[in-house]
């Protein structure tokens, strides 16, 4: 038979099943009571507060969201939705003053403003990779993108030091929310659920010690097609189900896609399903009605990263 | 040629490697792949020849057959100067 995109889906009333048990059996393991998770309004961390309801009970549940200065106002109002239909408790905990505090936005800026002089907080701003479904298979060395008040758009690569001080300091804010969720998990004494699916975490796409650093990941096996199934199987919002995934983190709406992943889910997620099952390039071509060239294109992205994001994912290292 | 292909390993071993040249690394080799590099150190690696040469590298000369190897390096350098 020849291959299809729908070879990916899988049974989520049996994945389900599989996650829920093993999350119980974590908390057990280390006497923990419940769990804590932070939730954006997004489709992974809905997901996963559906999971950790059905695995504890929602009233051994407790979520919280984490806005701060540059945080879409619709991603609290989604996530006190989501928290109400699954009655687990919720609350805000605005991280503006403490991020403020480490200096996270004046070092930001003061970064930015060595690429455009003209940038000030009246500006907008977002950082971006070329698309992956060009014509040539480009590297991941990303652009500044800021929009005036006036909405003009100027685009530029960041010279490296600029990238890495604009990276170092947007980084407090998933290493800031993860130190509230771990506030309220020692209060609580429960776990905390980490929300990242396979794309982000095998692909890097977290912060080391923010957003990766939780007790348990129970999506990080699951491509982005998985945890949409998911999501209409544990009957998510359809406005968290149909939203566009987005960082949150820059000014500027800026997606998954042109921050981090450079193709479409629908796309990337069948291609590098198919390196794993060894699917030759022309029969993945055929099935997501694309060059073949652009297929291998996605495939050396998809493989990059794994590979240039190990240090993201190793634990901390003793001397043997 | 052979003077950028030496100063490119002399930049990657002392900056990358700690001076350490035990790690063997052809001339062909991928720097990602072979772990040497990631998109951070490209970055940095395309800052050394901008500098070093007195090149503009462009946005759209921004992919592994310019800058993954020594030999794509040295390749590029060349085009570019000519």
């Amino acid at each position: 038979m020849p291959f299809s995109k729908n070879d990916i889906k899988i049974d989520p009333a049996k994945e389900t099943d599989r996650i829920v048990q093993q999350l119980r059996q974590y908390a057990r393991n280390y006497r923990k009571q419940g769990a804590v998770i932070g939730i954006s309004g997004g489709i992974d961390s809905s997901v996963c507060l559906a999971l950790s309801a059905k695995a504890f009970g929602s009233k051994k549940v407790f979520a919280l969201t984490m806005p701060e200065a540059d945080s879409n106002p619709e991603s609290a109002v989604l996530a006190r939705k989501l928290a109400k239909q699954f009655g687990v408790e919720y609350i805000v905990e605005d991280l503006t003053a403490p991020l403020a505090g480490f200096g996270t936005y004046r070092r930001r800026d003061e970064a930015m403003k060595t690429v455009f002089p003209e940038y000030d907080a009246t500006y907008k701003s977002k950082i971006v990779l070329p698309t992956a479904l060009d014509d040539k298979d480009t590297l991941s060395i990303y652009q500044l993108t800021i929009i005036s008040p006036e909405g003009e758009e100027k685009t530029a690569r960041i010279p490296l030091m600029e990238y890495l001080q604009i990276v170092a300091a947007s980084n407090f804010k998933q290493r800031s929310r993860m130190s509230m969720l771990y506030y309220h998990a020692d209060r609580l004494n429960y776990i905390v659920i980490g929300t990242g699916n396979k794309n982000e975490h095998e692909q890097g796409f977290f912060v080391k010690h923010g957003d990766g650093g939780a007790d348990i990941k129970p999506i990080a096996h699951l491509f982005k097609t998985h945890v949409y199934q998911l999501a209409a199987y544990l009957n998510i919002p359809k406005e968290i189900q149909q939203r566009t995934p987005t960082t949150d983190t820059y000014s500027a709406e800026c997606t998954q896609e042109e921050f981090f992943f450079r193709v479409p889910h629908e796309i990337g997620d069948v291609v590098w399903y198919g390196m794993e099952k060894s699917v030759a390039v022309n029969e993945l071509a055929q099935a997501l009605d694309i060059s073949e060239e652009k297929v291998v294109h996605i495939q050396n992205d998809i493989q990059r990263k794994i590979k240039t994001t190990e240090y993201l994912k190793a634990n901390p290292a003793h001397i043997e | 040629m052979a003077d950028v292909k030496q100063q490119v390993r002399d930049y990657i071993i002392e900056n990358f490697l700690f001076g350490d040249t035990s790690t063997q690394f052809s001339d062909e080799d991928s720097f990602m792949e072979k772990g040497i590099l990631d998109s951070t150190g490209i970055l940095e690696v395309i800052t050394f020849l901008e500098e070093s040469y007195g090149i503009k590298i462009e946005d759209d000369e921004l992919v592994p057959e310019n800058l993954d190897s020594i030999n794509n390096i040295a390749s590029f350098i060349s085009r570019k100067k000519n």
